[in-house]
């Protein structure tokens, strides 16, 4: 069995699997039922400053969009930070670590934009000896309202000027947790890094409304009337989620800066995928909160199963693994051709390939009367589309053509690496020597 | 009463008096919404999809089904009903295995199809059992049509002229209209009076009158209606029924199996209605197995169908037959009746099994009797009454593609026909297609 021990900027856990800042760790009675089912690690639920606990809403919280089984594919939040008073969070932390000290305890946190209180709540969370801090400048609804969450996090200069902050007035390590309603996420992650953050997760939730009720024109999930916009977790995101990781892994600036992955993950896949790109553990919620913590269970196994078939004895072997291979469009070969082929033992002639083709792509897709689908070389341009709306797995493959080869519908034969950088028709090509 | 499953003759009340309501219950309960969801989301919407070809009525399943998808079935079920206003009855009774549901890719990809029967079924009693109808007639043609027939066929005729603005009388021989969806077909298939609540909500277009109790030749001839009316639809049906051709043959205990059905279609108190404890049904098609099972659900303790050729002769789609052997109906194939042996009443049924020789059926010497308490016939059923002067194509009424007949003004579809394999769905397209027919004709007369 594969080791999964992680350690995560000098945090320590069993596995890579933390649940996320988020209603599944508001409270001592849930993380440990968490702890008991196997997870590796919490961030708590955020806590804010000193003084009247928050208030939330009253009506429903959540706004979800389902496949045609009702399975749950989008989730939609407009929770605020915890509602519990200060003292009580802070005196559960304490308690749990001391009975889980092999667990990672990090306590999310979101305060004022000012000094004082970011060095106020510091202390406490010391006190705990919890084993470090995520800062929330992520959080979309409400609490951006007031100052703090993704309105901090989308200006870069507060990030590192809060991030700095929190590094001066404490020892622990700090991971400043992102928002993806940015449009260059780079530049959050670099001031993260300026401000001496240890690392980032992302992402935090995503600006959204999850449906309108066309019967009373509102907006879900509906308040008396009114919708505000939630944030947006869950599998639908996971694809922007894997993106964003990349994007931090890969650039320069922050290629040192180690990532939390956060975003839809669902089964061990998603988890193996994030870690992939990058990310040095993956946290986990909406999954959690869809079908209960058992799924560790599984999260675990399957990526145990997956390292041993691959060889690989510990986490850090997986991390990153496939930055290299994630690269600009430029830089892609453009004398890599492709066809496609469909498999006419497997296909059940339903003809929806012909329909995206013929429709809406090269028509490159022919369909005899007696419903037999085959490509046309001399018109596929190898989009993929097909593949894609085919309802039978590997019925249709995309055939890589090899060097020599005469291209059908270019006439051209194909050749070595090439990309846009070179291209001759490319104004800016460089003069190839 | 206190009669028993095992209560010798042919005997009332064999069961509990609770049990019937159950035991001729629908087949199929209802999808509820979210099921039909479920069912719908495994359509592919296949391009120019072969279940459409397959459906006689040509309905746009696809777009129907993506309809129920989009949470608009009743959107669904004007799809359907633009194509076969009988969708709801087709929905329970079409043999799906052999038409849209045979031809659907998943049922080649996975031997499961896409349940588009109870998604038919679904959607079309959105608006039903709801009474909605969705359609509205032209203004008025002042032209007359006579529809003969208040069968699929007919029905489906009189609707579309009607909605053309025709006026419309259905002539029909029976006290209810219906023809074989109210006295044809086994009472589970159409359970709660779906065949009255079916024409009733067909009949809201408007402008089709009932003429009930009339039969043609007795109490009017063709040459009457062509009197009294612009253009003539026969949807009679085939009301005569074959003989096995055996000594003895009428004799009490045997009957023809549609009467049988007929009447226990009409019985309001089905612990009234007399069965046997030995039950043989002769014949190997539709009629047989609705005859077959019903009996079993009567409680009957032994019923054997048994058919002259093999199981795939057989005009019952497997579906039919394996449900009558759940049912615990004894199939036999290979044997033909040679005698009945009664004794004031049928007593046993005597067989010969067959096999196919150079003249056909030939038996192989060897032979079997059965015990029969009541022996049903359904061998088939044959056209009678067809007017005279109305030219014939073998033992049916010759119509050309429209429907036309060879008298001008007058048009045929339905079981009088040929070529439509004598199922509801294909009386439906006959009907409708014969209506168009009739309207461009009428139109054009008019003008």
């Amino acid at each position: 069995m594969a080791n999964l021990t992680t350690n995560f900027i000098g945090i320590k856990s069993p596995n890579p699997y933390w649940l996320a800042s988020a209603p599944p760790t508001d409270k001592e009675y849930n993380v440990v039922r968490a702890f008991k089912a196997g997870w590796g690690g919490v961030v708590w639920k955020t806590l804010g400053a000193e003084g009247p606990p928050i208030v939330n809403v009253n009506g429903p919280r959540y706004g979800a969009i389902w496949g045609a089984d009702r399975r749950l594919l989008g989730l939609n939040n407009i929770e605020l930070i915890t509602d519990r008073p200060l003292e009580v969070n802070l005196r559960e932390i304490k308690q749990v670590k001391r009975d889980w000290p092999d667990r990672a305890m990090v306590v999310s946190l979101m305060v004022p934009c000012d000094e004082e209180s970011w060095k106020a709540i510091l202390k406490h969370v010391e006190d705990t000896e919890a084993d470090g801090v995520e800062l929330n400048f992520g959080c979309p609804h409400g609490m951006s309202e007031r100052g703090m969450g993704a309105a901090v996090g989308q200006v870069p200069e507060y990030i590192e000027m809060v991030t700095r902050w929190v590094k001066q007035h404490s020892r622990m390590p700090c991971i400043v947790k992102l928002t993806p309603n940015i449009a260059d996420i780079r530049k959050p992650a670099e001031a993260a890094k300026r401000g001496g953050a240890d690392a980032v997760s992302l992402i935090n939730t995503i600006n959204s409304i999850t449906s309108v009720n066309l019967d009373t024109f509102s907006p879900e999930p509906m308040i008396d009337g009114k919708g505000a916009h939630g944030g947006y977790c869950g599998p639908a995101v996971k694809p922007i989620a894997l993106n964003m990781v990349s994007e931090i892994a890969r650039s320069p600036e922050t290629a040192d800066l180690p990532i939390s992955g956060i975003g839809g993950v669902t089964t061990w896949r998603d988890a193996a995928e994030f870690m992939t790109l990058g990310a040095g553990n993956v946290q986990v919620c909406t999954a959690a909160m869809t079908y209960g913590f058992g799924i560790i269970k599984e999260l675990t196994a399957g990526l145990s199963q997956y390292m041993d078939q691959k060889g690989f004895t510990s986490v850090d072997q997986l991390v990153g693994r496939a930055v290299p291979n994630v690269t600009d469009w430029q830089y892609l070969n453009l004398n890599y051709v492709t066809k496609a082929k469909i498999n006419q033992d497997l296909c059940i002639s339903c003809g929806r390939c012909f329909a995206a083709c013929e429709d809406t792509s090269h028509q490159a897709i022919s369909m005899s009367p007696d419903r037999v689908f085959e490509v046309i070389d001399e018109e596929c341009v190898a989009c993929n589309l097909c593949v894609n709306v085919c309802p039978v797995q590997d019925c249709i493959t995309m055939e890589e053509m090899p060097k020599g080869a005469v291209d059908p519908r270019t006439g051209e034969v194909v050749g070595d690496y090439g990309n846009w950088t070179t291209h001759p028709n490319n104004p800016m090509a460089k003069a190839a020597e | 009463m206190s009669n028993s499953l095992t209560t010798p003759g042919i005997v009332p009340a064999r069961l509990n008096p609770d049990a019937y309501a159950e035991q001729f219950d629908d087949l199929y309960p209802d999808y509820d919404p979210h099921e039909a969801m479920v069912a719908a989301d495994r359509c592919y919407f296949c391009h120019d999809a072969p279940c459409i070809t397959a459906c006689p009525t040509e309905i746009d399943i696809p777009l129907f089904i993506r309809q129920i998808q989009a949470g608009q079935p009743e959107a669904a079920a004007r799809t359907i009903f633009d194509q076969n206003i009988l969708g709801g009855m087709c929905a329970r009774v079409c043999p799906t295995e052999t038409l849209c549901e045979g031809a659907c890719v998943r049922e080649a990809a996975e031997g499961k199809p896409v349940e588009i029967g109870r998604l038919q079924r679904y959607a079309t009693e959105t608006l039903i059992q709801k009474n909605a109808h969705p359609y509205t007639r032209a203004p008025s043609t002042g032209k007359r049509v006579a529809v003969v027939g208040a069968g699929p066929a007919g029905l489906a005729c009189a609707h579309r002229l009607a909605m053309h603005g025709h006026d419309i009388t259905i002539l029909d021989r029976r006290e209810k209209p219906g023809g074989l969806n109210e006295y044809g077909i086994a009472a589970y298939k159409a359970a709660h009076g779906f065949a009255q609540a079916e024409v009733d909500w067909l009949m809201q277009i408007g402008g089709i009158t009932l003429r009930q109790g009339w039969t043609l030749g007795a109490d009017g001839t063709l040459a009457d209606l062509q009197a009294e009316f612009d253009a003539v639809f026969l949807g009679i049906g085939l009301a005569g029924v074959n003989a096995l051709g055996l000594d003895g043959e009428v004799v009490l205990g045997a009957r023809d199996a549609v009467d049988f059905i007929a009447e226990l279609r009409q019985t309001e108190d089905l612990s009234t209605l007399p069965i046997g404890r030995h039950v043989v049904v002769i014949g190997g098609g539709m009629t047989a197995v609705d005859a077959a099972v019903q009996s079993r659900l009567l409680g009957a303790e032994h019923v054997s169908m048994v058919y002259r050729r093999g199981r795939d002769a057989m005009s019952a789609s497997d579906y039919e037959l394996s449900h009558a052997a759940n049912e615990g109906v004894k199939i036999i194939t290979n044997a033909m009746p040679i005698a009945i042996h009664a004794n004031g009443a049928v007593r046993e049924v005597e067989f010969a099994y067959t096999h196919a020789g150079e003249t056909g059926m030939e038996p192989t010497g060897e032979t079997f009797r059965l015990k029969a308490d009541q022996l049903f016939k359904a061998i088939g059923q044959t056209l009678v009454g067809a007017p005279e002067g109305v030219a014939l194509d073998g033992r049916k009424i010759k119509v050309a593609a429209d429907g036309s007949t060879s008298v001008p003004g007058v048009w045929a579809g339905g079981d009088c026909t040929g070529g439509g394999e004598d199922l509801t769905v294909t009386a439906v397209a006959q009907g409708r297609d014969a209506a168009e027919s009739i309207h461009a004709s009428l139109m054009k007369s008019g003008a």
